[in-house]
């Protein structure tokens, strides 16, 4: 099985779902004045999931083994993932989910440096003289024009202080 | 008319004013090149000090230089980094930052800048002459309408995607609006498919979904690719600043075109500069032929010109519905209007009788705003464009910083990070398999507005008649449907045609 038509069983599913959800939960909770309503919150996801099932199913009926030869250069060969810096990929993804995690306990400024560097480290800068500096600054930089310059509250220290 | 027009380059051209112009352009592409502030964040923010001056002509100049600086600030991180920090420049991306990878990022701007300029130029060209009568078209456009434009709109899209592609897009475009539903809406009191999560009960916000669908997926691809990050010229050098002959020739026409049909639409109230643009591309590259046609996507200066174009000259058709009638048009003329009712001006159809002063000041500040921002940022290009060049171990984190910061500035929310992340990845995963995003960020985009005035519309006319009842609706539903099956009908006809030409070999 080709991976578009995996997404598009996947969306089929999500569909359904949403479908599911708009067709009955959401008509059962209508209240009873709403029933005599002509546009209801559930009028356009009934509409939605159809067209959505329906174009689902024609991008699973389209979509035939064929398209192997295609594979554009700029594009990235996802049959061979293993020949791209995927761990480096991955280390980034955790990085931005330990920065989305740690922001407001440890506040923007470290939180920022250390994603910063810790970015740089991870697709290869060994230049700490360099990369601590400039991921340091730039946290300060960008902070000073946020909250200081423009007014719009960023966090700045960590909790305790 | 003339009378007005001196009134208000004797008010623009003062030497104060001319230095409130050249300010607000400053400020305005500054602010505007980090994503996540937008227009419309720069002007709220700036109303404060636009207050302070008092006069509300000055006031009103450096509104108009904010504006237009952050227009064009928006559209340099478009195509350096694939980061759209504003909707109305998703569609400058797509061939803007093709160019910039192919080491073009210095005409690349340069083309945007000259395109937004002729765009507004003649934008404020044609308001002066038909703001008055424009505005009653304007009214003739009801909920209905809007429904259909919105339509079309979606079916555009299809012009986006390639040859067979066309399912594919619709696919994208119809989970985009599914997106647009979760949350609150404006119509009803209750939250719809957050799944009782209380992080997903203001919906997913634009910026996230916008970064999560073109920053973050372009930046895995060039962790992964290090040759990507390779943008043509090694050595460092910005070439090809100047745009050629060849290539001026190529975008004239688009720029006369999609000024007036920007302008056109960004007079109706709502649909504004991201339909405009949108509308701008997909009417371009079907009008490209051959080979034209191919490049766009691709790096074509013609794709990069339309929407550029049409944006800038949709922000001063939105001028046309404020000054007239009193009624802003995007959020972006909501937040003018509350100014200049706080500098006491109350614009409406008696605005150009009582306050020709200012009336018109604001016009001709419009144009001046435009010339100021050509003059000051054609210079400063290379020096934006150099961006580029910072070494990959620096760019990479940066540019995800920015995303996160983008959609964190306006939310203030962690979660909204998670929630990139997760729908980045997700993205990833679907350009992988060579799913269209675009269409997904303009379904999500459009959802919203479209579900409004479908709404509207069906409860003025007790049910969907009003698609079959009101011809204006009919015919832009019509020309939905054909636009898309037209492409595929189109390939049957190529291919029959191709196979009869074989035959006759």
């Amino acid at each position: 099985m080709t991976l578009d038509r995996a997404v598009a069983g996947i969306f089929l599913l999500v569909c359904l779902i949403y479908g599911y959800t708009a067709f009955v939960t959401m008509q059962a909770h209508l209240l009873p004045f709403e029933l005599n309503m002509t546009f209801l919150p559930n009028t356009m996801p009934k509409w939605l999931s159809v067209l959505g099932v329906i174009v689902a199913l024609v991008v699973i009926i389209q979509s035939g083994p064929e398209e192997d030869a295609e594979i554009d250069a700029s594009e990235i060969d996802y049959r061979n993932l293993r020949q791209y810096k995927l761990g480096q990929a991955l280390l980034l993804i955790g990085l931005m989910v330990a920065y989305a995690l740690l922001l407001h306990p440890i506040g923007f400024l470290l939180a920022t440096s250390l994603f910063l560097a810790g970015g740089g480290f991870i697709l290869g800068e060994h230049n700490y003289r360099l990369l601590l500096p400039i991921s340091i600054s730039t946290a300060f930089l960008i902070w000073y024009l946020v909250q200081e310059v423009l007014g719009i509250f960023l966090r700045p220290w960590p909790w305790f202080i | 008319m003339l009378d007005g027009i001196l009134l208000g380059l004797d008010a623009a051209l003062s030497l104060q004013n001319l230095m409130m112009v050249i300010a607000g352009c400053l400020i305005g592409t500054i602010i505007g090149m980090l994503p996540g502030l937008g227009p419309m964040s720069i002007i709220a923010i700036m109303i404060p000090v636009a207050i302070k001056i008092g006069d509300p002509s000055a006031a009103l100049i450096l509104l108009a230089g904010v504006y237009y600086g952050a227009i064009f600030g928006g559209s340099t991180s478009s195509i350096l980094i694939n980061a759209p920090g504003i909707a109305g420049t998703v569609a400058t991306a797509f061939d803007g930052y093709p160019l910039a990878r192919k080491g073009k990022a210095g005409k690349a701007l340069t083309i945007a800048a000259v395109s937004s300029f002729a765009g507004g130029t003649v934008g404020a060209v044609l308001l002066m002459g038909f703001a008055p009568a424009l505005a009653s078209v304007a009214l003739l456009f009801h909920s209905a309408e809007y429904f259909a434009l919105m339509i079309v709109g979606l079916s555009a899209i299809s012009a986006f995607a390639g040859t067979g592609q066309v399912a594919k897009a619709l696919m994208m475009t119809v989970l985009g609006v599914m997106l647009a539903t979760l949350g609150e809406s404006a119509q009803f009191n209750a939250p719809r498919f957050t799944m009782g999560i209380m992080d997903l009960q203001s919906g997913i916000s634009f910026i996230t979904l916008a970064m999560a669908l073109f920053a973050f997926p372009e930046a895995m691809y060039l962790v992964l690719d290090p040759k990507r990050s390779n943008t043509g010229s090694a050595d460092g050098e910005i070439k090809d600043l100047r745009i050629s002959r060849k290539e001026a020739k190529q975008i004239a026409p688009v720029i006369g075109r999609q000024s007036v049909q920007g302008f056109l639409i960004g007079v109706l109230p709502g649909a504004g500069a991201t339909l405009a643009s949108f509308l701008g591309y997909a009417v371009e590259r079907n009008l490209a032929k051959g080979e034209d046609r191919a490049e766009f996507g691709k790096g074509s200066v013609k794709g990069l010109s339309a929407p550029e174009t049409a944006n800038n000259a949709a922000c001063t058709g939105s001028f046309v519905p404020l000054l007239t009638l009193g009624i802003p048009g995007s959020g972006t003329t909501a937040i003018l209007l509350g100014a200049l009712i706080a500098l006491n001006v109350t614009p409406g159809p008696r605005l150009m009788v009582d306050n020709p002063t200012i009336f018109w000041s604001v016009i001709i500040s419009m144009y001046i705003g435009n010339v100021v921002l050509l003059i000051l940022n054609l210079p400063l290009i290379p020096y934006i464009a150099k961006l580029l060049m910072v070494p990959r171990n620096y760019l990479i984190p940066f540019i995800l910083f920015f995303t996160m910061m983008g959609s964190y500035i306006g939310q203030n929310n962690s979660t909204e990070l998670l929630l990139l992340t997760g729908m980045g990845i997700i993205a990833t995963i679907m350009r992988f398999a060579g799913f269209p995003l675009a269409p997904m960020l303009i379904g999500f985009i459009l959802g919203q507005m479209l579900e409004d005035n479908f709404a509207r519309a069906m409860n003025l006319s007790d049910g969907i008649s009003f698609m079959w009842e009101r011809p204006m609706t009919t015919i832009l539903l019509i020309i939905a449907v054909l636009l898309i099956f037209l492409p595929s009908m189109r390939e049957k006809i190529a291919a029959k045609r191709g196979s009869k030409v074989a035959d006759g070999d």
